[in-house]
């Protein structure tokens, strides 16, 4: 670690020096370079002790859940609603309350398949935002589609927040739902999602918020936030892939039909009839991904330990030094709010004329890990009336040094394409 | 893969200054495609003239510098040569004309868009049906 880092130990609210040291993906080289790995808000690497809970479940424990007596069911059950309890924790709610999903996706075709086929009509108006991720799109539009629903979209302010105004005027419409993202996966906008419900339900609607990047990376309380549903991907917070959480208000799990129909879910099956499991085993059909809660606890541990506030602050941090310290290459132009207090640690951007593609090509052969593209954002890029952006998102490992070997890879590239 | 071999003056050239960019006002073959995982887009119109040759051929588009650069170089390429050469027309041949840069590969997509969508409209106007055998297509 060179000079920038001695900088960052004594400035930042996170000794990342020391904790590097958790992550065993962070030794290795790209293309004979340190990895510098800024692609966080598509997924992050894992600390050893998250990859050791699935090691150890599968070499010490590896059992069915709920249904087994004997001693390895009992472990495996045992571990599986531990993480349960403190994933429900973690964001301010209650074990009771949370189905574990694949991730925020298949959290929002839950909502989309139990919530929506029973409780929308023909006619009703569902509305989303122009900054959502296609997960909190294309669910509504199917559902819009299947159901002769309209779907509407609340635009943007210049700065990438929200237009509270025309959200206003959409409620006077009476939506049966809203749904919002916490915080943008390409621009970082923190929404006030706490607003946004209170205005929603005085309107009649139901809430679904999409926290895929907010739980990651800052303190969040679902009970704060006074929304139906809260959706999020533990990939994307030091967790495994292919485990995510659905938290729901217990009085909507309760009233909703199962998503799929197997076994686990059911009380009692006749040949013309089936009853439920309780909430919120009625909505896990099969043998759950036991393995992934697990890894999936032992990451919000992890980030527990730590705390949140300051992986927040440690990311405000850096987003403040990279908008900075990038805005200084030529050709560098950023979007979304300059104001870090509302924003999270994404830097999307664009640098002159070079394709996202072409940029990302030539990152990588410094060993530096961004995203470019549309980034699931479609709507968003058309908003910003461009193709694609390069995008470079934070977290807890992250160091000033990403940011001077990034700095240096944007101006290696603006030499090579001759900005 | 070197980035500075990938992107040489010859590639740079065409991304700024591409030839045969546009669209035509009377057309035979309109063909367009894009790739999925990165946005890239390229459509290609060709008017037929006597002989079966490519009289005239314009493409359009977005996305990156290969495959910008590589659509219209092929432009170049194809112009005035009979629809058939068109399906004589191999990666190889591409890569050759980009002047064989190391294409790592989730970036020879991008380098091949413009043979697909060339290869796809003319072989839907001679009544077949162009597969270009990628079943990597429809991975993520």
């Amino acid at each position: 670690m060179g000079r920038s880092s001695s900088k960052l130990l004594k400035t930042e609210a996170i000794d990342v020096e020391r904790l590097r040291a958790d992550f065993p993906i962070l030794k290795r080289k790209v293309h004979g370079k340190r990895l510098v790995y800024l692609d966080n808000a598509a997924t992050t690497q894992k600390p050893k002790v998250v990859i050791d809970a699935l090691v150890d479940y599968y070499s010490r424990y590896n059992s069915n859940v709920h249904r087994s007596v004997h001693t390895l069911g009992e472990e495996a059950t045992a571990a599986y609603e531990a993480s349960r309890e403190k994933a429900a924790k973690f964001v301010g709610g209650r074990a009771k309350e949370l189905v574990f999903v694949r991730g925020t996706t298949e959290a929002t075709n839950l909502v989309r398949f139990a919530w929506g086929e029973k409780y929308v009509k023909k006619g009703d108006l569902l509305v989303a935002t122009l900054m959502e991720h296609h997960s909190n799109i294309v669910p509504w539009q199917l559902l819009a589609k299947s159901k002769g629903a309209t779907l509407k979209f609340v635009g943007l302010n210049k700065d990438g927040t929200l237009d509270m105004g025309q959200f206003e005027a959409l409620l006077k419409e009476s939506p049966k739902l809203v749904a919002a993202t916490h915080c943008s996966n390409v621009l970082g906008t923190i929404n006030d999602v706490g607003a946004i419900c209170a205005k929603a339900r005085a309107s009649g609607a139901t809430t679904v918020v999409d926290g895929a990047q907010s739980v990651p990376h800052m303190p969040v309380n679902i009970k704060d936030i006074g929304c139906d549903f809260y959706a999020f991907s533990g990939h994307k917070m030091l967790g495994p892939t292919g485990i995510g959480a659905l938290v729901g208000r217990e009085e909507l799990l309760q009233e909703m039909d199962p998503f799929h129909g197997g076994g686990e879910m059911i009380r009692e099956v006749f040949t013309d009839h089936a009853t439920w499991n309780d909430v919120p085993y009625k909505f896990e059909a099969g043998t759950v991904n036991i393995a992934d809660a697990i890894g999936l606890g032992a990451a919000v541990d992890y980030l527990t330990t730590i705390g949140m506030e300051k992986v927040r602050e440690h990311e405000v941090r850096l987003l403040q030094y990279a908008s900075e310290s990038l805005s200084k290459v030529k050709g560098f132009q950023q979007y979304g709010s300059p104001d870090t207090a509302k924003r999270g640690g994404v830097v999307s951007f664009n640098l002159g004329d070079v394709h996202p593609h072409d940029l990302a090509t030539i990152l990588d052969e410094e060993g530096i890990a961004i995203r470019s593209g549309h980034h699931c954002a479609q709507l968003l890029m058309r908003w910003l009336d461009v193709a694609a952006t390069s995008r470079a998102s934070f977290h807890v490992y992250n160091s000033y040094d990403d940011i001077d070997a990034l700095k240096a890879g944007l101006e290696k590239a603006g030499s090579i394409f001759r900005l | 893969m070197s980035s500075a071999d990938i992107y040489r003056e010859l590639i740079l050239d065409y991304y700024r200054s591409p030839r045969n960019y546009g669209k035509l006002e009377k057309f035979d073959i309109d063909a367009r495609d894009t790739n999925p995982l990165c946005g890239d887009e390229i459509g290609m119109q060709i008017r037929v003239g006597d002989g079966q040759k490519i009289e005239e051929i314009r493409f359009s588009g977005k996305g990156c510098a290969i495959s910008q650069a590589s659509a219209s170089m092929l432009t170049e390429l194809a112009k005035g040569k009979p629809l058939d050469w068109v399906k004589q027309v191999s990666k190889e041949d591409v890569f050759k004309m980009l002047g064989n840069p190391d294409l790592g590969p989730s970036r020879v997509k991008c380098a091949l868009l413009g043979m697909k969508v060339l290869k796809t409209g003319v072989y839907g106007y001679l009544g077949a049906h162009y597969d270009d055998g990628d079943s990597s297509d429809a991975l993520p």
